[in-house]
C-alpha cells in the first residue's frame, strides 16, 4: 500500500511539473490546438464542404486529427526531459520509472482531453454535427485518450532514447494506435449518430485496450529509461 | 565507498574505460584528472550508476552496480553535477528546487527548510526564486543546479568541472561546499582541469589516460 501511495504521489509530482511547463510555454495551446483545428478545416475542404458527407465521416476525421495532434503533444512531452541534462537528473533523482511514466502520461492525457473538447466544438461548428449521446462521447473520448496517452508516452521515451524522436515517433506509434482509431471511431459513430453501431461495446473494447497499453507502458518504460 | 576492479565501460560500441581498478574510501576527496577523452566523465557516470559496467566489478555505497537494482538504489544517494544544469527552463528557480527536493522523497516542510539552507549556502538571492531559469545567467544556473544537489544531502558527490561558468565568488562557494561535504562525512570525486584550485582542497589525485588509470589507483587509509 505504501509503495502504491509513493508511486501515485511521485506521478502527481511529475504530472504537475509537465502541466506547469505547458502552462508557461503554451506549446499545446498556441501550436498543437491550432494545428488540430486546421486539420479539421482542411478535411472539410478536401471533402468539398458537403455537410452530409462531413457528418458521415466526422468521427473518423476527428480521431485522425486527434492522433496527428497527439504526436506533436507527445514529442513536446518527451523533449522536456531531453533538455539540459534533465533526463540524467531524473534518473539520478530516485523517482520510480513507473511514477515517471504515469505522471507524464497523465499530463499528456489532460492535454489530449482539452484538445478533444476543442475538436468536438470544431465538429459542431465546421461540420454541423449533432451529438446524440454526450455521455458516450465523453466516456469514449476519455478512454481513447488514455490509450493514446499511454502509448504515446511509451513510444515517445523509446524514440527519444534512440535520438530520432521527430521522425521516428509517427512510424512507431501510429500502427500501434490503429485499433484505438477503429474503436474510437465506431464509438463516436454511435455518439454522433453517424452510423448504427453499438458504441458502448466498442467503448468496452477500447477500455480493455487502454488498460493493456497502460500496463505494458508502465512495465516497459523503466527498461527504456533506466539503463 | 567506491570500489572498481578491472571495470570496463563502453560508450556505444567503443571502450571508454578499460580495466580500471580504483578504491575510494568514505570521507576522501579525490581529484580525477586527465586530457580530454581520457574517460573522466565516463568514470563519474559509472560510479553514479548511470552506466552498466561491461565487465569487471563495481561497488558503490555497498551496492553492486553490475545489477540493475544496485544502480537504481545507488543513484538516490549520489549527487552528480555534469556539464548540463538539469534544470527546467520554463520553471522558476523555486519550482525547480522544489521539484528536485520532492523527487528526492522529502516532505514539503523538509524540502522548504533544505531549499532555504541550500540557497543560502550557494548565495541564490530571493529575487531569483520566482524567476524562470531561462532568464538566468550561466553562473546563476550553475549555482541553482548545485543548490538542487545540496538539497539532497548525498553521501557521494561526483562533480564534473564544478567551477566551470562560475565567477570568483562562485568558485569559492564550490570549494566551501566540497569542504563542508567532506566535513559532514561525505565523499567527493572531482573531475577538473583547474588543478591548482582543486589541489588547495588536498585531494588524492587519480590520473586517467586513454580510459585507464595511470596513477593514483591506491587509496591509502
Amino acid at each position: 500500500m505504501n509503495v502504491l501511495r509513493t508511486v501515485l504521489s511521485e506521478a502527481r509530482l511529475v504530472a504537475t511539473r509537465d502541466l506547469r511547463i505547458e502552462a508557461r510555454s503554451r506549446v499545446v495551446v498556441d501550436q498543437v490546438l491550432p494545428f488540430a483545428v486546421l486539420v479539421l478545416v482542411l478535411f472539410g475542404f478536401a471533402l468539398d464542404a458537403d455537410h452530409r458527407t462531413l457528418r458521415t465521416f466526422a468521427p473518423g476525421l476527428f480521431w485522425v486529427a486527434v492522433l496527428l495532434s497527439a504526436l506533436l503533444a507527445v514529442q513536446r512531452s518527451a523533449s522536456v526531459d531531453a533538455a539540459d541534462g534533465t533526463g540524467i537528473a531524473l534518473r539520478m533523482s530516485g523517482l520510480s520509472p513507473v511514477a515517471r511514466y504515469l505522471g507524464r502520461a497523465t499530463a499528456v492525457l489532460v492535454q489530449l482531453l482539452v484538445l478533444e473538447a476543442v475538436l468536438v466544438g470544431g465538429l459542431v461548428v465546421f461540420y454541423g454535427v449533432d451529438v446524440d449521446d454526450w455521455f458516450l462521447l465523453v466516456v469514449a473520448g476519455v478512454v481513447a485518450g488514455v490509450a493514446v496517452a499511454a502509448t504515446g508516452t511509451l513510444y515517445g521515451a523509446l524514440a527519444s532514447g534512440l535520438g530520432a524522436r521527430e521522425t521516428l515517433l509517427p512510424i512507431l506509434v501510429l500502427p500501434v494506435l490503429a485499433p484505438v482509431l477503429i474503436g474510437a471511431t465506431r464509438a463516436f459513430d454511435d455518439a454522433l449518430g453517424a452510423a448504427a453501431v453499438d458504441g458502448w461495446a466498442w467503448t468496452g473494447l477500447l477500455t480493455v485496450v487502454a488498460l493493456i497499453l497502460t500496463v505494458v507502458g508502465a512495465s516497459a518504460h523503466g527498461v527504456l529509461v533506466e539503463d | 565507498m567506491v570500489e572498481l576492479r578491472a571495470a570496463v565501460a563502453l560508450l556505444g560500441r567503443f571502450p571508454a574505460l578499460s580495466g580500471v581498478d580504483l578504491t575510494i574510501h568514505a570521507g576522501e576527496t579525490v581529484l580525477v584528472r586527465g586530457p580530454n577523452g581520457a574517460g573522466k566523465t565516463t568514470l563519474l557516470h559509472l560510479c553514479a550508476g548511470l552506466l552498466r559496467p561491461e565487465s569487471g566489478a563495481v561497488r558503490v555505497l555497498d551496492h553492486d552496480l553490475t545489477e540493475g537494482a544496485g544502480r537504481r538504489s545507488v543513484r538516490r544517494r549520489v549527487a552528480l553535477l555534469g556539464h548540463a544544469t538539469g534544470l527546467y527552463d520554463d520553471l522558476t528557480v523555486g519550482e525547480n528546487l522544489r521539484f528536485w527536493a520532492r523527487a528526492a522523497g522529502l516532505s514539503a516542510t523538509d524540502a522548504d527548510h533544505r531549499i532555504d539552507d541550500a540557497r543560502s549556502r550557494l548565495e541564490v538571492p530571493d529575487r531569483l526564486v520566482d524567476q524562470p531559469v531561462h532568464t538566468l545567467s550561466a553562473g546563476q544556473r550553475r549555482r541553482t543546479s548545485l543548490a538542487a544537489l545540496v538539497v539532497r544531502r548525498p553521501d557521494l558527490w561526483l562533480l564534473d568541472e564544478p567551477h566551470a561558468g562560475l565567477d570568483q565568488s562562485g568558485r569559492d562557494l564550490v570549494d566551501a561546499l566540497i569542504g563542508d561535504a567532506v566535513a559532514a562525512g561525505g565523499t567527493v570525486v572531482v573531475s577538473s582541469h583547474e588543478l591548482e584550485r582543486v589541489a588547495a582542497l588536498s585531494p588524492r589525485v587519480v590520473t586517467l589516460a586513454g580510459g585507464a588509470i595511470v596513477d593514483g589507483v591506491g587509496g591509502a587509509r
